[in-house]
């Protein structure tokens, strides 16, 4: 058998004028893991997606234990040994875990034998790698680390021997996360080959044994995890120093405008995702919140700017007291001059098949300047738009385009530009420059600390560790559904990261 | 939500596509008339002949594209709203009871002028009314409103029988209808109008809804493209959770949406009803309700689609009448044949062409296709 | 003994008349299962009625009748998956066009060819399918109350009849029992899953919409060649949609559709049977109640208020590979 478990050479890939895999060239030894690292739209998923048969290259080589082969269907790279456990899970979320696993590889057209085979085969995967799942559970009852390991045997029942994570932690908790690594050592020493794909640096620090890392559609660099650090490996990913530290002085906090207390809130699931949180933001200062994925950063904003009803608590803005628990509406609480840049622009702070126009007056429809009675005021929307693209460097400079065709960039630029000018004294943000351009990521962040030195309270949530250290004036730290602490705004990655993690968190608890 | 074709020049998008869809629907039907043993060519000179030939004709003509208007109208300002109205048919004929109960009310004390806006508002009541029930279980209980405005079209055709075979029948009747109107609830017939250009029309059903209909079609203009209210539609349409993001309440614009889609297809009835037969029957609409969704989706749910489109299907009824007198044996049912073939081809597959058409346009000239200049990174 | 004379011609008819129901009703089942709504059983009835009414009137054979039924209802079934799987159409538009098609050929083509009207030629007795006499029937015919259940009731149908309720039976065993059925309630409901799992989203789509055409064909013929002598304009009547209604109700499952298009039937052959006969306590209830109510019982199911009918999550959603 070869010490290679996939070799990649020379794959190409392009979708239209984008080239999302140039030349790419990789070895992968058996045994091991290997880590892909790379900022989102670097061409990490699709490369794998590549190997896992969902699309195909336009030119290139792929080998399995040394041999070519061709994979055009995901048939194919599941007869390589090739599995899976794709970001958003592939599971049917009203089956039962044994039929999840058995889907696709039934064996025969009665599905009698096949299930018993099925029941048997877990039994000894859950022995082998202490992979325990009730296999008559339906998927849909399950908490998400356990849905993952479902993916997880899936692969292995269907005999893979290279498994492919994409960005697997996303969706865990820390503790999950840890559950899951230990899985894949134990996967590791049982031979198999691991390929984990994600953005993090930390969890390539932590477990795999090589790194590639991928920039802009070209692999730029594998090193051993053991010979390469932190911050190189930041740098390769970036393509330049990362020096995300943004001009500006000190911070001169006023008094509180938005104070926010007791606030618990539950998902679709009814499960808490956010509990007992409370803070307070000052005019002129911007107050970040840290946090890995998924620990109620997102349904934290979505309550405070209205979109979410809680289950308990209060804000309390600029001396009026609001109820969280009712349906408040975003358009109250924007009247009383709170402001928010959602995280998810294209489907939430924007309506993609609109003129930009439109766009500009999205949530702020109902202000007497852009209305004449029932009526839109066509020419001053018109005119507003004109200005903000003028001062917001929006490009094309075209109020009548449709938004789906302005860039990534432009397109949050539109959204910021809609809810600064609008002078609120309260701004939320949720991940400002995900997705966007280096250049603009520049812009927006200075137009964040303006906002600050204009005396406004800014609370700024990002998975962006820098950005949030480069930003913020205070820094809160989110882990499962509570604020597990409070730093400065200069403080460490490392003292952030134990955080996150939610170290300080569980010693507390014990 | 990612668009799955690159982007076309507006002209190719709503004028050109929506031709070849349209062609390759009449081909097909060229096809059946083929089977039938028939020239396709003699069929269509004759429909052609027969919607406008003579001023009767094209009064006819236009008769029916009223009709098509209204309910073309209420699919569309539903679909502006992400709804799916496939009720128009029922809303329509539960509609006529609104147009009647004034009509048998008041006219033989107003005059028609009188009778009139009170029979538009009981037209619209009733449609919005009966359009009412699936919006709200669709917005409070989340029930798919496709399929219960489908059976609320049923329970509507029960609920209508039942009415003009019991009370709204004339005691000494036989036949399933209500007495005939008096003067003060019938509209004016428009063939003067027709007869302005120079054709000459002895007696049609042409009425003056037809101005209504038109009246309508601005109005849904100003309503889409120039309110507040237009404005939370097309939000709540292209993007729920934009909808929710901006303070829009949802409830309220499926409500709204709904009952003013309602409205228009209760609206309807005026023209048979009030316009051409004098009193409520049966079965008045024939249909109407879904040649709306064919009219909306080769319209592109835009009014000045709209009104074309239902011109077209105005002269396809008339010319179809006329077909099938000269062809015996090629019924009116050709009609809807057509029909079908139209909300085929021009709706569920409205992007057959498209791809293709895109290769062609990028090889002619690659910038007017726009091609996104963006990185697909954030995909 | 009269009460149960009138029960048993009451249950007899109700069969007969949930027979074109419960077909239809499984032919969705099999689309709507995965993820292809489909308004269209409708026409695609009365297309299977029309083709098998004009083949067997030609041929004189019911068989050949049935044959020509299916084909007919597949290719149209075809139509609506080529549009809605392979051109990711709006499902709803296309069931809603081909329904006009439907309508408009059948009359079109049997007007061409037979020249009646619309109508096909009344069928003789062998283009027909006659009711079977169940073995026995006769001797135990004067055995009270099980004798006359099992003769008047069960037995005296007609093959297609039988066929019907084994396919109840047959559609439950092919959903959960088979590895197609396992595949075909994924695809409804997480269509990725399926690709990612190395199958076919589309063949598998165009596999069920296949199964729904033949059993639209099966409900089709049955109304032109057992239940009626020949092909009538429109003689679907709405069936396609009380059998939607149906399968709204039984929450997309075999045998619960079964009941539903029973109770629909029963529903049915009440308003038939009680035209004009007053009730005691209410009085005369007007048959468009009857005709109204499975509509209304649907309505009231879909609002919430008895039980909640979820849909297939993938269901009327085309499957785009996502990037």
């Amino acid at each position: 058998m070869a010490e290679t478990a996939i070799e990649l050479v020379g794959i190409n890939k392009t979708f239209g004028t984008v080239h999302a895999n140039r030349d790419i060239n990789i070895a992968i030894p058996r045994g091991t893991i290997q880590g892909i690292i790379g900022e989102n739209g670097a061409g990490k998923s699709t490369l794998m997606s590549i190997l896992y048969g969902f699309y195909r290259a336009d030119s290139g080589e792929i080998l399995v234990n040394g041999e070519p082969r061709t994979i055009a269907t995901s048939n194919d790279a599941i007869a390589a040994g090739i599995g899976m456990v794709h970001q958003h899970f592939m599971l049917v979320q009203n089956f039962s875990v044994l039929e999840n696993v058995i889907l696709g590889a039934e064996g025969e057209a009665l599905l009698g034998r096949s299930i018993a085979k099925a029941r048997a085969e877990l039994k000894r995967l859950e022995r082998e790698y202490g992979l325990d799942v009730d296999p008559d559970a339906l998927i849909e009852d399950l908490p998400v680390g356990l849905q993952q390991r479902v993916e997880i045997l899936k692969a292995l029942y269907r005999g893979a021997e290279i498994l492919i994570l994409d960005e697997p932690t996303g969706v865990l908790t820390p503790a999950e996360a840890d559950h899951l690594f230990r899985i894949l050592a134990q996967l590791k020493a049982e031979g198999k080959t691991i390929v984990l794909i994600t953005h993090k640096l930390r969890e390539i620090m932590a477990i795999t044994d090589n790194v590639s890392v991928m920039r802009q559609g070209t692999m730029v660099a594998t090193r051993k995890t053991s010979e390469t650090n932190v911050e190189e490996l930041a740098e390769l990913m970036v393509g330049r120093r990362v020096l995300l530290r943004v001009e500006k002085g000190e911070a001169a906090p006023g008094d509180v405008l938005l104070s926010v207390k007791n606030l618990t809130v539950r998902d679709s699931r009814d499960c808490i995702v956010v509990q007992d949180v409370g803070f307070d933001v000052r005019a002129g200062e911007i107050v970040g919140i840290a946090g890995v994925a998924g620990n109620g950063q997102s349904e934290l904003i979505e309550t405070i700017s209205g979109i979410r009803r809680a289950e308990a608590g209060t804000a309390w803005l600029k001396g009026d007291t609001i109820d969280l628990t009712g349906d408040v509406g975003s358009g109250e609480l924007r009247m009383k001059g709170l402001a928010h840049v959602p995280e998810d622009r294209h489907h939430v702070g924007l309506v993609l098949p609109f003129e930009a126009s439109e766009n500009t007056i999205l949530g702020y429809h109902d202000q007497p300047r852009y209305l004449h009675g029932p009526m839109l005021d066509i020419d001053a929307i018109r005119q507003g738009a004109r200005d903000k693209i003028a001062r917001y460097d929006i490009r094309p400079p075209n109020e009548y385009l449709k938004t789906a065709n302005f860039s990534g960039g432009n397109q949050q630029k539109l959204v910021l530009a809609r809810e600064i000018e609008n002078d609120p004294d309260v701004l939320i943000v949720g991940q400002p420059t995900r997705g966007v351009d280096v250049g603009a990521i520049e812009f927006i962040h200075k137009r964040l600390i303006e906002m600050r030195d204009a005396g406004k309270a800014v609370l700024l949530v990002s998975v962006e560790l820098d950005e949030i250290r480069s930003l913020s004036d205070r820094i809160l730290v989110m882990f499962d559904g509570r604020i597990v602490g409070e730093r400065a705004g200069d403080a460490s990655e490392g003292d952030l990261g134990l955080l996150m993690a939610g170290v300080e968190h569980r010693r507390a608890a014990e | 939500m990612s668009v799955p074709f690159a982007k076309l020049p507006a002209w190719a998008d709503y004028g050109l596509i929506p031709l070849i869809n349209l062609v390759v629907a009449f081909a097909v039907a060229g096809l059946v008339v083929l089977l039938v043993g028939e020239s396709p060519f003699r069929a269509a000179a004759i429909m052609v002949e027969g919607a406008f030939g003579s001023g009767r004709n094209i009064a006819y003509t236009l008769y029916y594209s009223t009709s098509f208007i209204f309910t073309g109208l209420a699919v569309a300002v539903a679909f502006h709203g992400g709804l799916f109205n496939i009720g128009g048919e029922g809303q329509a004929y539960i509609g006529g009871l609104g147009v009647a109960l004034v009509c048998l009310a008041f006219d033989s004390i107003l005059p028609w002028w009188l009778t009139f806006p009170l029979a538009v508002l009981g037209a619209a009541a009733i449609g919005a009314g009966w359009a009412f029930v699936p919006a709200y279980l669709q917005a409070k209980r989340g029930s798919h409103i496709v399929i219960t405005t489908i059976m609320f079209n049923f329970i509507a055709a029960s609920l209508m029988v039942y009415l003009l075979v019991g009370p709204l029948k004339p005691g000494n009747s036989m036949a399933p209808q209500t007495r005939n109107f008096l003067e003060g609830g019938q509209l004016p017939k428009l063939n003067w109008l027709i007869e302005l250009f120079g054709g000459t029309v002895r007696s049609s059903p042409f009425n003056l809804s037809f101005l209504l209909a038109l009246l309508c079609a601005f109005l849904v203009w100003v309503l889409i493209w120039r309110t507040r209210l237009g404005y939370e539609i097309r939000t709540q349409g292209h993007s729920p959770k934009a909808a929710r993001y901006a303070g829009i309440g949802e409830t309220r614009i499926i409500l709204t949406t709904m009952m003013i889609s309602g409205a228009l297809a209760g609206m309807m009835a005026l023209n048979p009803v009030m316009g051409d037969q004098g009193r409520l029957q049966l079965d008045f609409v024939t249909g109407a309700g879904f040649v709306g969704i064919a009219a909306a989706l080769m319209g592109r749910s835009h009014p000045a689609g709209i009104v074309p489109a239902a011109l077209l299907f105005g002269m396809l009824y008339q010319g179809g009448a006329e077909l099938a007198f000269e062809m015996p044996a090629i019924s009116r049912d050709m009609i809807v044949i057509i029909q079908g073939l139209v909300i085929l081809f021009a709706g569920a597959l409205e992007n057959m062409f498209r791809p293709s058409i895109q290769t062609l346009f990028a090889s002619v000239s690659p910038r007017a296709v726009g091609v996104a200049k963006s990185r697909g990174g954030e995909a | 003994m009269e009460l149960l004379n009138t029960l048993i011609v009451v249950l007899d008819s109700t069969i007969r008349l949930s027979i074109p129901l419960l077909f239809a009703c499984l032919a969705g089942l099999y689309s709507e299962r995965a993820g292809v709504f489909d308004i269209g059983l409708e026409g695609k009835m009365l297309m299977a009625a029309f083709a098998s009414a004009s083949v067997a009137a030609i041929s004189g054979s019911a068989w050949f009748g049935l044959g020509a039924g299916i084909l007919a209802s597949i290719f149209f079934a075809l139509v609506h998956g080529f549009a809605s799987i392979t051109h990711r159409g709006n499902q709803i538009v296309s069931g809603v066009a081909l329904n006009f098609v439907a309508a408009g050929t059948t009359v079109i083509l049997g007007q061409a060819w037979f020249a009646q009207g619309g109508r096909t030629p009344s069928l003789g007795t062998d283009a027909r399918f006659n009711a079977i006499t169940l073995p026995f029937a006769d001797a135990v015919r004067e055995i009270p109350v099980v004798g006359s259940i099992y003769y008047e009731l069960l037995s005296g149908h007609s093959i297609l009849v039988y066929f019907a309720f084994f396919m109840v039976w047959a559609t439950w065993w092919i959903l959960f029992r088979t590895r197609f059925g396992l595949r075909l309630r994924a695809v409804g409901e997480n269509p990725a899953a399926v690709d990612t799992a190395g199958i076919s989203v589309a063949g598998l789509r165009y596999r069920a919409v296949i199964c729904t055409g033949i059993l639209c064909g099966l409900a089709g013929t049955y109304l032109a060649l057992a239940q009626n002598a020949g092909f009538v304009k429109d003689m679907t009547a709405g069936k396609g949609y009380i059998a939607l209604a149906a399968l709204i109700f039984a929450k997309w499952r075999p045998v619960p559709a079964m009941f539903a298009c029973l109770l629909f039937g029963f529903l049915d052959a009440l308003a038939i049977r009680l035209q004009g006969t007053p009730l005691p306590l209410i009085g005369r209830v007007p048959s468009q109640v009857f005709q109204a109510l499975p509509y209304v019982l649907t309505v009231i199911l879909l609002a919430g208020f008895i039980g909640k009918a979820i849909p297939p999550r993938a269901g009327g959603i085309p499957y785009v590979k996502e990037r």
